[in-house]
């Protein structure tokens, strides 16, 4: 059992993570970051690793992507800077990122260095089901990773069990719809989809993200889910600020409104 | 054992191809992946896609006997005419084969990528023949570089969208259509304009871009009494129409065919797109295959003087092609390119598209015997390219 399995065994429902992209807003915020998370009440942690061409992103994480890339971020440098990650922060820790950064590193490589750096997990939103499945799942099992899939409101039952029979973490649900008409308005629909996924009683913790911006849509998620992630909120909160850690307690005490 | 140069089950050729998409696409490729041949071997489909090729495009296109280049060069050098189809250019094949199938497939809404415009053109030109909206992305820098191309899309009413993230050029593009069809997933269509992006399109691109070898034989015989050349020479930057080209040819072991890349200012100059040399293996776009980027898996930004052969890697069956050598990868610069469109203009009364150049100026590099026969895809013509001309040949 990784921190993260750990974290769902014993903490059910309100779970907020934090996604933020490494080397963002400079090349030596990643460890502060984490830490000001910590101390503030985030439960797991995202890292994103930048890459130039992030298609399943909006344009502030790309943004972000792209300052980090331009601060010299590289996955090198980030294994050197998660050297220290176990003495100072002790809730979970996920590396997201995209295939190609991951594919010239080595997938072997990349495993072996973020299971000796006291990482529990990883998100790759473009590595495929069937390729993960036949090259690369043994190498994170034989490292302790989770590794974590998307589920959207056109992924079909079918998949969602063969996502579920394959992940071991949670699964990360997509509050993103695109579906449209049947007489339903956005908000129903959406709610439709996640009490769909919550009826399959899945194996896998339901963690919802995309679109969780502050309080009242971080509360809403918890009603179908174990908890929520939020990434652009918060990558916009700390973009361009000096004393960008200054900001991180109030920003987070806001969404779980404990103020 | 024969080396199989086609794609297998799995959507791959060789080592490369795949879907390597996020999630949020999965339900649109599939849909595609798992109706496209069906839909493409309907009867009625079939007969609308000659129909169209023939009395809108102007198919067959001509295979024309050059004979002052020929002349020049020592051997029979025959050229593919894509420049005369309707647009200018190869890409129609592509756009007509798939907006057919958009419409069979119930789909309202049309976006597109496209960096010199070439391919943004055809795709505005099958939306208002066919009434359907049409939305294309396209790099603001492109948008500055290509004003007549853009108002062209226009007048047929589609609607330009800057892509203002990156470099501001095609590969950003084709990020933005991956964006909008995440968030437009039920009634949209994306048209790829290239043999790239996730299986199954680089396989249905080639298809439909497969007109350009089926001819190219039947007109051999012709002219020549065998549907073998020596030789086939085709420009690639994602490589659409040297598939089309090649399509037919690749079991014909004695038919050589190489494939010309841009080198920019050249191979080694740090302003170039030649992926074969420049490349590495890895993702993009949602395939596995060969592009330009850093030790740390960035994209790296190509250069090449035309648009068209501006893309940082090459389609995931040009990567197998160039893996099992079936295919020669050769480097031509700005210069040669340029040079090999005078040349042309002066020979043979023909403007060549730059990207097409490229490949007519390989024949400078090579040796024949009397009687090669040696055809060259002219896959566009010039006259998107005049400015160009007029600033590099001071006209």
């Amino acid at each position: 059992m990784n921190r993260l399995t750990k974290l769902f065994s014993e903490k059910k429902e309100n779970i907020l993570s934090i996604y933020y992209t490494a080397g963002y807003p400079e090349i030596g915020a990643t460890l502060k970051i984490a830490q000001a998370l910590e101390k503030a009440g985030a439960d797991f942690l995202e890292i994103g690793f930048p890459y130039s061409d992030p298609v399943a992103d909006g344009p502030v994480i790309q943004h972000s992507s792209q300052v980090a890339i331009d601060n010299g971020m590289t996955l090198k440098m980030l294994f050197n800077q998660l050297k220290d990650l176990r003495q100072q922060v002790s809730i979970p820790v996920l590396l997201m990122g995209y295939v190609n950064p991951m594919l010239q590193y080595g997938v072997q490589n990349f495993c072996r260095d973020a299971a000796e750096a006291g990482v529990d997990g990883i998100i790759v939103p473009d590595m495929p089901l069937y390729e993960c499945e036949e090259l690369y799942k043994d190498e994170f099992i034989k490292h302790g990773l989770s590794n974590i899939f998307l589920v959207t409101p056109q992924t079909s039952e079918e998949r969602i069990r063969k996502i579920d029979s394959l992940s071991n973490g949670f699964i990360y649900l997509l509050s993103s719809s695109a579906t449209t008409g049947k007489g339903l308005n956005q908000s129903e629909e959406i709610s439709k989809y996640y009490e769909r996924v919550r009826a399959m009683d899945l194996n896998n913790p339901l963690i919802i993200g995309f679109g969780i911006s502050d309080k009242v849509s971080f509360e809403r998620a918890n009603k179908f889910a174990n908890g929520a992630i939020v990434g652009t909120a918060f990558v916009k909160t700390i973009g361009n600020k000096e004393d960008y850690l200054s900001h991180i307690p109030e920003f987070i005490s806001k969404i779980k409104g404990s103020n | 054992m024969k080396t199989n140069y086609r794609i297998n089950e799995k959507g791959y050729y060789g080592d490369f191809g795949g879907a390597y998409i996020p999630e949020m696409l999965y339900p649109n490729v599939e849909e595609l992946r798992s109706k496209y041949l069906e839909i493409i071997n309907q009867p009625d489909f079939k007969a609308e896609f000659e129909s169209l090729l023939k009395d809108y495009v102007g198919r067959p296109s001509p295979l024309f006997l050059a004979q002052r280049l020929s002349d020049k060069y020592g051997a029979k050098i025959y050229l593919k005419r894509e420049d005369l189809n309707h647009t200018g250019a190869h890409k129609i094949n592509n756009t007509i084969g798939q907006i057919l199938l958009a419409e069979k497939l119930g789909k309202k809404r049309i976006i597109a990528e496209t960096g010199a415009g070439q391919h943004g053109v055809a795709t505005a030109t099958v939306c208002a023949l066919k009434g359907l909206e049409c939305v294309v992305y396209m790099g603001e820098v492109d948008i500055e570089r290509q004003a007549p191309n853009v108002a062209r899309m226009k007048m047929m009413g589609a609607k330009v969208v800057p892509a203002t993230s990156g470099s501001k050029t095609l590969k950003d593009a084709t990020n933005e259509a991956l964006r909008d069809w995440i968030n437009n997933p039920v009634d949209t269509h994306y048209i790829i304009g290239s043999v790239v992006g996730p299986h199954p399109y680089p396989e249905m691109v080639s298809l439909f871009q497969s007109v350009i070898s089926e001819e190219t034989k039947k007109q051999l015989v012709e002219h020549t009494g065998k549907d073998q050349p020596n030789y086939v020479l085709a420009c690639v930057g994602g490589g659409s129409n040297a598939m089309g080209m090649f399509y037919h040819f690749l079991d014909d072991e004695n038919v050589k065919l190489i494939a010309a890349e841009a080198a920019g200012l050249g191979v080694n100059s740090g302003h170039s797109a030649a992926t074969s040399v420049l490349g590495k293996e890895g993702v993009l776009h949602g395939s596995r295959t060969i592009l330009m980027q850093t030790d740390d898996g960035q994209v790296v930004e190509p250069y090449s003087i035309s648009a068209g052969l501006d893309y940082p890697g090459i389609g995931p069956q040009h990567a197998h092609l160039n893996k099992v050598k079936r295919v020669e990868y050769v480097s031509i610069t700005d210069d040669e390119a340029m040079q090999a469109s005078l040349l042309l203009a002066k020979m043979e009364g023909i403007i060549p598209a730059i990207e097409s150049a490229h490949a007519l100026a390989q024949l400078e590099k090579m040796t024949f015997q009397k009687d090669d026969v040696v055809v060259v895809c002219l896959s566009g013509r010039g006259d998107k390219d005049l400015a160009t001309f007029m600033k590099y040949f001071n006209l």
